[in-house]
C-alpha cells in the first residue's frame, strides 16, 4: 500500500493506492452518485451509475471498482456523465411504479434521490413492467420486486456480511428478481430476520413490515444508543415519532457491528411501548397471601426504606441484600452498590453475571 | 474480551468453545463467519451440539457435555508432545509451568478422547491447527462458565492461549462473549459482593478509605458479602430478611426454580424494581415501576470492555421512573443524600474512583464515540488488547488442571443430559422479546430438542408432547426431533417462563466462582401416557 496523489474535479487528492475512485472521492468530499454500492459489501460495478471519466483510459470506468493511481486526473460531474446517469436512471424507471406518494421509502430512496438529482421525470423507454405480487411470508420482511432495480445488494449482504446466502437471481433476463430458491417463503429458507437486506435495499423493494406506514423518514427523530440485548454492544438509531419507536436501524460503519444488527437488534424494540410495562408503583396489602395494588411512590418507597431499616436495626446491614442488574446502566449500577455499601453498610450485592 | 470484536476477523484460527455464537452473539457470529469467508481464518468449533457455526468451520468436535478440561488438556498434550508450543513466551511471560506440564502429560488424546466421547485423532488434529496458527483465537461463553468446573474451564483455555503465545497480540486473546448488555459493566462497577468499582477490593483497608472519603461514610465493611445464589440460600433460612432486586428475573434464570421460588416466599421483605411484572415481581411485596434503555441517559460497557452511550428518546410510561432517581431516593429516606442525580455526574463520580475508568467522560464519549477501558487519563486512547508485553499480575500464571466430571451424571433413572442455551429470537428470560409480536410469532413456543435415535426408542415424534424430569421438577413441552443433538443428550432453552428449563437444573456450584452447572443436569424424558400427568406449576 502506498501513497498515491489524483486530481477529482480539479481537487488534490492524497490516499492510499488499496482505495477506489469512488472511495477517494468521498474522502475529499466529492459526491459520486452510486446505486449498487455500499461501504459494507465488496464494490459490484453493476449499475455504471459511478460511471466516471478518467484521462488517458479508454472509455468510462465505474468509480466503485477502480483502484486510485498516482498521477490520475478524474472527472465525476460532466454534461458526458449527466447525460448518461439520466439514460441510466431513465431504463432503470421504464419498469418501476411511480407510487412515491405511498412508497414506505419516500425520503429514503437512492433512487429517488437520484431521479430529483438528475430531473428524471418521464421515462423514455416505454415498454413492458412488472407487475409482481407483495411477499409478505413472515411477520418481519416484505418483498415487492416491483420496485427491484437488480443492485444485487440483498443478495451480497445476506451472502458476504451475513454469511447465509438466502438470496439469489432467479430466472434470467427480463425476468431476474432476487429470489429465494424455488420460491420457498422467508420462514422456510435458512433467514435469520436479521433484516441486513432491508438496511441495504436502495429502494423499498424490502421493507420492515412493523414499520409500514408509521412514518416518514423525515417525520422521524433519530436517537442514537446501544441495543438493551446481548453484549455486543451494537450502535442503534431508534426512530421516534409522536414519542413512539417505530423502527430501528444502526449506523453503517459505525461500532461493534458495523451497521449490521441480529433480529433483537433491528426488529426487538416492541416491549418499550407493550401494555404490560408497570406504570405505578404496587405494594402488597394484606400479608404474604394479599394482593398486590396500586399505590403512590410516597407510599411504595416508604415501604421499602421501613423495611430497610428495620431489618438493619434488627439482624445488622447484612440481613439485606441487593441483586444489581446486567441489564441496567453503569450509572444505575454503581449507585446500587452505593446504596449497599454506603447506606446500608452491607457488600451482600451481586447479580446475574453468573446465569 | 483480552481482545477486540473487530480483532476476531485478523485471527488465522478461531477455537469457538461452549458459546453457540450466531445465536446467542450474532454479530460477533458474523465477524467470525467474515473471517473464515473472507480471510481464510480457521476455525475450529467444540461443542456438544450442532451449532450454525459448524457449517463454517474446518472442524467441529462435539464433546460430552462438562468434558472441556479434559479435551483442551488433550490438545495441550499433543501441543507438548509434538514440540508446538511457543517457549520463548512460555519462558519470557509465565510461571508455573513446569506442575502444568506435568499434570498434561498425563492426558494423552486417547484419554482425553475417551473421557470426551470423540476420536483422539480429532483432538491431535484440533491441536496442530490451533498451535500452527500465526494467531490463534479462542471464543467462549457460558457453555464454558455454568459447570461446577467453570473456573477450571477457563484457566485451562488461559493454558491454551499462554502455551501458543496467544496472548497480547492481534488476532488472539481469550475472549469470553458477556451474555448481557452490561453484565460486564454491572461487574465493572462493584455490582459484586467482594470488590468496588474496577475490581477493587472490598478487603484492601486503603481502598475502603479512599470510598469512605468520598462517599462522606465513617464505615464501610471490609468482608466480602454473598454472592446471587449465596442469597437464595441465606433467603432460604431467614438470614436475609430484605432482599431488593433491580431489573433481574431469577425465577427464570436461577437454577433449581423450586428452592428459589420457596427462599422468595420466605424472605421478610422482597423488593422488585423491573419494567414488567415479572415473573420474580409477582413474587414481591413492593414494585418498583422503572424506564426502559430507551428511556433513560446513560451507558453500557460491551463485552469487549467498550463503553458507549446510552441515550434518552421517549418518556417512561405512566409513572415510571428512572432506576437511578428511584435508588437516590430509597437512599434519601435511609438518611443519606445522594445529591443531583444526572448520569454525567455520575459518570464523573465514577472515573474519580476507578483507575480503569479514570478518563471516560460523557464529553469524550460525544466526541469518540466509543472508549474501552483501562482508559485512566483523559489523553489515553482506550485498551483494545490486554496484556501486551506483560500481564496484569506481571507473569502469566500456568494452572495445573485436573478434569472433574459434572456433579451429576445421568443414571439408570435419569438418563439423559440435559442441557440448556438461548435462541437467535428471544433472549434470557424472555420479559422482553416474548412480548414482541413478531419475535413471538417466528418463536412461539418451548421445544425440547431430542435425537432421532432416542425419539424412536421412546416413540416419540417431532411435535409431540412430552414431559421432561429431573431430580429438582417437571416441565412439559414440545419436541423437536433434531441430529443437532447427539443420543443420551437433550437441549432446552430457557426463555420460556411457561416451561423453563430452569425447573429442571442443579444449583451445585463452581466452588471458587458460585457459578450453577447450568449446562449439565440429569433428566428422563417422558412420552405418551407419562406425559400426561406431568405439570409446571407457574405459581
Amino acid at each position: 500500500m502506498e501513497q498515491v496523489r489524483l486530481t477529482i474535479d480539479g481537487k488534490e487528492v492524497v490516499t492510499t493506492s488499496d482505495r477506489t475512485i469512488l472511495e477517494a472521492a468521498r474522502e475529499a468530499g466529492v459526491r459520486v452518485p452510486s446505486l449498487c454500492y455500499e461501504e459494507r459489501m465488496d464494490p459490484y460495478g453493476a449499475c455504471r451509475i459511478c460511471l466516471v471519466e478518467v484521462e488517458g483510459a479508454r472509455g468510462l470506468l465505474p468509480a466503485c471498482y477502480t483502484k486510485v493511481t498516482d498521477g490520475m486526473v478524474v472527472r465525476t460531474a460532466t454534461e458526458d456523465l449527466a447525460r448518461i446517469r439520466r439514460t441510466i436512471l431513465e431504463l432503470i424507471l421504464s419498469d418501476h411504479p411511480k407510487d412515491c406518494m405511498t412508497c414506505e421509502s419516500a425520503g429514503d430512496c437512492e433512487l429517488q434521490d437520484l431521479a430529483y438529482e438528475y430531473g428524471v421525470k418521464e421515462t423514455s423507454y416505454k415498454g413492458e413492467e412488472h407487475h409482481y405480487e407483495v411477499l409478505a411470508d413472515n411477520p418481519l420482511i416484505e418483498r415487492d420486486y416491483d420496485k427491484c432495480i437488480l443492485c444485487g445488494r440483498c443478495i451480497r449482504i445476506c451472502r458476504e456480511v451475513q454469511g447465509v446466502g438466502v438470496y439469489d437471481f432467479v430466472n434470467r433476463g427480463f425476468e431476474s428478481v432476487p429470489g429465494i430458491p424455488y420460491g420457498k417463503p422467508m420462514t422456510e429458507s435458512p433467514c435469520e430476520f436479521c433484516g441486513q437486506c432491508v438496511s441495504t435495499c436502495p429502494t423499498g423493494a424490502i421493507i420492515s413490515i412493523p414499520s409500514k406506514g408509521k412514518g416518514r423518514s423525515w417525520q422521524v427523530e433519530k436517537v442514537r444508543t446501544t441495543c438493551p440485548y446481548c453484549g455486543c454492544g451494537c450502535q442503534l438509531d431508534l426512530h421516534v415519532r409522536d414519542g413512539e419507536i417505530i423502527e430501528v436501524s444502526s449506523p453503517v460503519m459505525v461500532g461493534p457491528g458495523e451497521g449490521n444488527l441480529c433480529v433483537k437488534g433491528r426488529y426487538g424494540y416492541g416491549f418499550v411501548h407493550h401494555p404490560d410495562r408497570l406504570t405505578q408503583p404496587l405494594v402488597r396489602k394484606g400479608g404474604k397471601g394479599g394482593e398486590l395494588v396500586p399505590a403512590t411512590w410516597e407510599e411504595a418507597l416508604g415501604a421499602v426504606a421501613g423495611h430497610i431499616r428495620k431489618a438493619m436495626d434488627e439482624g445488622g446491614p447484612d440481613s439485606v441484600a441487593f441483586l444489581a442488574s446486567a441489564r441496567c446502566t453503569n450509572e444505575e449500577n454503581y449507585l446500587m452498590q452505593k446504596l449497599a455499601r454506603a447506606v446500608v453498610g452491607t457488600n451482600n450485592v451481586d447479580h446475574c453475571a453468573r446465569l | 474480551m483480552t481482545n477486540s470484536i473487530d480483532d476476531l476477523e485478523k485471527a488465522d484460527c478461531i477455537l469457538v468453545i461452549g458459546s453457540n455464537t450466531t445465536e446467542g452473539h450474532p454479530i460477533i457470529g458474523l465477524r467470525i463467519k467474515r473471517a473464515v469467508m473472507k480471510n481464510g481464518c480457521r476455525l475450529i468449533v467444540a461443542e456438544p451440539r450442532h451449532i450454525r457455526l459448524c457449517y463454517y468451520a474446518g472442524q467441529w468436535i462435539r464433546q460430552k457435555p462438562g468434558t472441556d478440561v479434559a479435551l483442551l488438556n488433550g490438545m495441550m498434550n499433543v501441543i507438548l508432545s509434538e514440540g508446538l508450543a511457543d517457549e520463548d513466551f512460555i519462558r519470557e511471560r509465565t510461571e508455573g509451568f513446569e506442575e502444568f506440564r506435568k499434570t498434561v502429560e498425563q492426558y494423552p488424546p486417547e484419554r482425553a478422547a475417551e473421557i470426551c466421547g470423540v476420536e483422539a485423532e480429532e483432538i491431535r488434529r484440533a491441536a496442530r491447527t490451533f498451535a500452527s496458527a500465526e494467531s490463534a483465537a479462542i471464543v467462549y461463553a457460558m457453555g464454558i462458565t455454568q459447570h461446577t468446573t467453570g473456573v477450571d474451564n477457563v484457566l485451562s483455555l488461559a493454558n491454551l492461549a499462554m502455551l501458543t503465545g496467544n496472548l497480547g497480540k492481534e488476532g488472539a486473546g481469550v475472549n469470553p462473549l458477556r451474555g448481557q448488555n452490561n453484565v460486564q459493566g454491572a461487574c465493572d462497577m462493584g455490582g459484586l459482593p467482594n470488590v468496588f468499582t474496577g475490581y477493587q477490593p472490598v478487603s484492601d483497608p486503603k481502598v475502603r478509605e479512599k470510598f469512605e472519603a468520598a462517599w462522606g461514610v465513617d464505615y464501610l465493611p471490609g468482608n466480602p458479602g454473598l454472592t446471587l445464589t449465596e442469597m437464595t440460600d441465606a433467603a432460604h433460612r431467614g438470614d436475609v430478611k430484605v432482599l431488593y432486586i433491580m431489573g433481574e428475573n431469577p425465577v427464570i434464570s436461577d437454577p433449581d426454580i423450586r428452592h428459589l421460588k420457596e427462599a422468595l416466599e420466605r424472605v421478610e421483605f422482597l423488593v422488585v424494581q423491573d419494567i414488567f411484572l415479572t415473573e420474580t415481581a409477582a413474587y414481591a411485596d413492593v414494585v418498583l415501576p422503572s424506564a426502559s434503555f430507551a428511556e433513560k441517559e446513560g451507558t453500557f460497557t460491551n463485552t469487549d470492555r467498550r463503553v458507549q452511550r446510552v441515550r434518552k428518546a421517549v418518556e417512561p410510561p405512566g409513572e415510571a421512573r428512572e432506576d437511578s432517581w428511584i435508588i437516590a431516593q430509597v437512599a434519601a429516606r435511609l438518611g443519606y443524600d445522594m445529591g443531583y442525580i444526572s448520569a454525567e455526574k455520575v459518570m464523573e463520580e465514577i472515573a474519580s474512583l476507578t483507575p480503569s475508568y479514570g478518563g471516560i467522560s460523557y464529553q469524550r464519549l460525544e466526541k469518540e464515540g466509543e472508549l474501552r477501558w483501562p482508559c485512566p487519563d483523559a489523553e489515553h486512547p482506550g485498551t483494545p488488547i490486554l496484556h501486551v508485553g506483560k500481564f496484569t499480575r506481571g507473569k502469566g500464571l500456568f494452572s495445573a488442571v485436573e478434569y472433574k466430571p459434572p456433579a451429576e451424571e445421568p443414571d439408570e433413572e435419569y438418563p439423559f443430559i440435559l442441557t440448556t442455551g438461548r435462541l437467535l429470537a428471544h433472549y434470557h428470560t424472555g420479559s422482553m422479546t416474548r412480548r414482541v409480536e413478531p419475535l413471538n410469532e417466528l418463536v412461539p413456543r418451548n421445544r425440547v430438542w431430542i435425537n432421532p435415535a432416542d425419539a424412536e426408542r421412546l416413540g416419540v415424534a417431532d411435535g409431540d408432547e412430552v414431559g421432561l424430569q429431573s431430580r429438582r421438577g417437571a416441565i412439559k413441552l414440545e419436541a423437536k426431533v433434531t441430529r443437532k443433538v447427539s443420543e443420551g443428550v437433550v437441549f432446552v432453552p430457557f426463555h420460556f417462563g411457561e416451561s423453563p428449563a430452569n425447573a429442571l437444573t442443579n444449583s451445585a456450584l463452581d466452588p471458587v466462582a458460585k457459578i450453577p452447572e447450568l449446562k449439565v443436569a440429569a433428566v428422563r424424558v417422558l412420552a405418551g401416557e407419562d406425559a400426561k400427568g406431568v405439570t409446571y406449576d407457574m405459581a
